[in-house]
């Protein structure tokens, strides 16, 4: 069966191809398509994983081009890490597909928004199933693509469509980036298949043909495509006003698997990071930054998407952190676990924001507990989850992050860490016992719990992020001998007992405060906006990132363009123009000669045939 | 004997009277006279040619008499032209009549 990996991503194309030229007669029956393909698809990926845990690592690739001495090849390679993606990404592409067929029955483009997620979930799958790096980044971009349809689906709102060429132009950054680091790891090693590419650098670094200067700028070129992808400071810009997209769109591709893409990349690179200290250094660094960072901006932000899209960032930035800390399973075992919390959390968001017509303000919501009891249960297990409540799957994941970054030494991340877990615990329980309890505050009573079609995925999602956990826990480390197999990723750190009670400790404190304030209210609300006006200001607006960006990159661009344009206008168009308007006045001139006049004529034919005769006689040497 | 440059001279002076006059006439019988005026010039010319050119002979005298037969004619009809346009537009003022205008 694991030779049959490659259709996996064959299916969502079908899907996107069927829905391409027969979604307009489909209508409503476009997300049977759609559904059908995820679930063959996910099928094969279960059956594709257990073989993989059985056996071995299989490889199938075909010469595309040969030049010189290099080929390039294309194909497919199903190693533990990319068989473990494949499951996060069909399993959620598929409860997404089904979660969307209720979510967006009101609109008549749901046929696009069908073919959207097919070729989303091509793209994705073939850029986790890609045997060589290359192959990744023509389907990185293919994501990146889907991304800029997706978010910008509802493109007549000016927001989305200004939002839309945000993510599209934010991650280009990251990617050009990535390219470059492409083509400098190629001239290096003269190879894009992972095996060679790692031997080669390897080699290369033992007898001094490669330096590890060049190793630290191709990792760090590549670290910068993930840098994009995943939304990591500083250009982290674009994640949350992604969420203008359908919020299932939000769950599949912001939360779950594209934004994942960054740290799968440094995943399956992993060697080439772990060449170069200095690399190491800017990838620990830059995820634990984005994590307080985005954390921060969490905690004051009052729109539930934009909640979410920030605490994604931040726990993507845990990832980093991680990753950037040696923890290279800690790292992607949290991004598994996240993939399915947060994939329910938007969910759960998506169906509290269908239920109430469209409003997604957290002051407008309260009490929906009573309203919507699946929604509001589901949303809890999520909210536990990513907060690092035992045994619930992030607390697992979590605390091999914590660990990880623990044994790496600094204190300095260590902390920034461990304060992240607090204002995660903290900000999803304010989410939470704003939107779901107290008294409904809104204008528009919900209409009850939405149906199963909505509930089901909510229901299968919850069940995950209850158990995705337990694959790897104190008491049996399988994913990480699973994923570490044959593989030389350096150590893995395993939590002290101490590590474990500081967590779990954390996960309280955050949740009692939450609890504290927005539920018990025994410390006022407006604490913060209060006491520390400025910092709630900063805080509200997002440090002033988007301003900041404005004034030094957009403005300078627009006024670079404005000039240029001038430039064009005037110079170039202007010489266009003048060559034109003189032949049009030349005529205009002449033409007024032609004036009707007999005597006129009578005269010009006169001094013309003069003037003939006078050719003619002094060419004709009739006067000396 | 009278050398020929007089009469070609006579000639060119008439010529040029007629050119003038063409070309600076409003008054359309005035430019028809004038043309006329052209017209006799070089059938000075020709007499001049036929009675003492360096190959005498009739045929320029012929010649003389048949364009002044034929320019009786063409002033018929050029008067009957002007009169035709008179009734139309109601001048004889070569300005004015520019249908050939642009």
């Amino acid at each position: 069966m694991i030779q049959n990996a490659w259709l996996i991503p064959v299916f969502p194309l079908i899907a996107f191809i069927i829905l391409l030229f027969f979604g307009r007669y489909l209508k409503q029956k476009s997300a049977y398509v759609g559904i059908t393909a995820m679930a063959l698809s996910f099928i094969l990926a279960v059956l594709v994983l257990f073989e993989r845990i059985g056996g071995d690592t299989y490889t199938n690739t075909i010469t595309w081009l040969t030049f010189g001495d290099s080929t390039i090849s294309m194909g497919y390679e199903v190693t533990a890490l990319n068989a473990m993606m494949l499951i996060v990404v069909t399993l959620v592409s598929l409860v997404v597909h089904i979660f969307s067929k209720e979510y967006m029955h009101e609109d008549d483009r749901i046929n696009v928004f069908y073919s959207y997620l097919g070729l989303f979930s091509f793209s994705m799958l073939g850029l986790v199933l890609a045997p060589n790096i290359l192959q990744l980044f023509i389907f990185w971009e293919l994501v990146g693509l889907c991304s800029y349809l997706l978010v910008g689906f509802w493109f007549f709102k000016p927001e989305a469509a200004a939002a839309a060429k945000k993510a599209f132009l934010t991650t280009r950054i990251g990617d050009v980036g990535l390219l470059i680091g492409l083509v400098l790891l190629f001239t290096a090693t003269g190879s894009f298949e992972y095996g060679e590419v790692f031997a080669a650098m390897e080699a290369g670094l033992l007898n001094g043909t490669i330096s590890e200067a060049l190793v630290t700028v191709i990792a760090i070129c590549i670290f910068l495509g993930a840098v994009g992808k995943s939304a990591q400071f500083p250009l982290h810009v674009w994640l949350p006003d992604a969420m203008e997209g359908p919020t299932p769109v939000s769950a599949l591709i912001h939360a779950a698997t594209m934004v994942a893409a960054g740290v799968y990349l440094v995943g399956v690179m992993y060697p080439v990071f772990l060449a170069s200290n200095t690399a190491m250094t800017v990838v620990a660094y830059t995820g634990a930054i984005t994590a307080i960072f985005a954390a921060t901006i969490a905690l004051v932000n009052t729109d539930i998407k934009r909640i979410l899209a920030y605490s994604t960032v931040s726990q993507l930035g845990l990832m980093i952190l991680a990753l950037g800390t040696v923890g290279y399973v800690a790292g992607l075992f949290h991004l598994m676990t996240h993939a399915f919390f947060k994939a329910l959390l938007f969910l759960g968001a998506g169906s509290v924001i269908y239920g109430l017509h469209h409003r997604q303000d957290i002051r407008k919501m309260g009490g929906l507990w009573s309203r919507m009891k699946v929604t509001s249960i589901t949303f809890l297990i999520g909210a536990l989850a990513i907060a690092g409540v035992p045994p619930l799957a992030g607390f697992w994941s979590k605390e091999l992050v914590l660990a990880a970054v623990w044994y790496e030494g600094d204190i300095f991340l260590f902390i920034l860490a461990v304060l992240t877990s607090l204002l995660t615990a903290f900000y999803m329980f304010r989410l939470f016992f704003k939107a779901f309890t107290g008294e409904f505050r809104g204008d528009h009573e919900p209409h009850g719990e939405n149906s199963k079609l909505m509930t089901m995925p909510l229901v299968v999602l919850a069940t995950l992020a209850v158990v995705a956990g337990f694959v790897n826990t104190p008491f049996g480390f399988w994913l990480e001998g699973f994923l570490t197999e044959g593989l030389n990723v350096g150590y893995s750190a395993h939590g002290d007992a101490w590590l474990i009670f500081l967590s779990i400790g954390i996960a309280v404190a955050g949740i009692a405060l939450a609890w504290a304030m927005y539920y018990k209210k025994s410390i006022p609300e407006d604490f913060l906006s209060s006491k520390f006006p400025g910092a709630h200001k900063v805080l509200l607006n997002k440090y002033y990132m988007d301003e900041f960006y404005q004034k030094a990159f957009v403005l300078p661009t627009v006024t670079i363009g404005k000039f240029f344009w001038e430039v064009d206008r005037s110079i170039i168009d202007g010489i266009v123009n003048f060559v034109g308007r003189s032949t049009r006045n030349s005529g205009r001139t002449f033409a007024k000669r032609h004036d009707g006049q007999l005597q006129t004529y009578g005269l010009v034919t006169i001094i013309g045939g003069l003037a003939v005769i006078a050719v003619a006689f002094v060419l004709g040497g009739y006067f000396g | 004997m009278v050398h020929i440059t007089f009469f070609l001279a006579l000639a060119a002076i008439l010529f040029c009277i007629g050119l003038y006059g063409v070309l600076t006439r409003r008054h359309l019988v005035i430019v028809l006279v004038c043309v006329e005026l052209m017209l006799m010039a070089v059938s000075i010319n020709l007499i001049a040619f036929s009675a003492i050119g360096p190959s005498a002979g009739i045929e320029g005298q012929v010649f003389t008499l048949f364009i002044i037969s034929v320019a009786a004619a063409e002033v018929a009809v050029g008067l009957a032209i002007l009169i035709a346009l008179y009734r139309n537009r109601e001048s004889i003022d070569v300005i004015k009549h520019d249908l050939l205008r642009w």
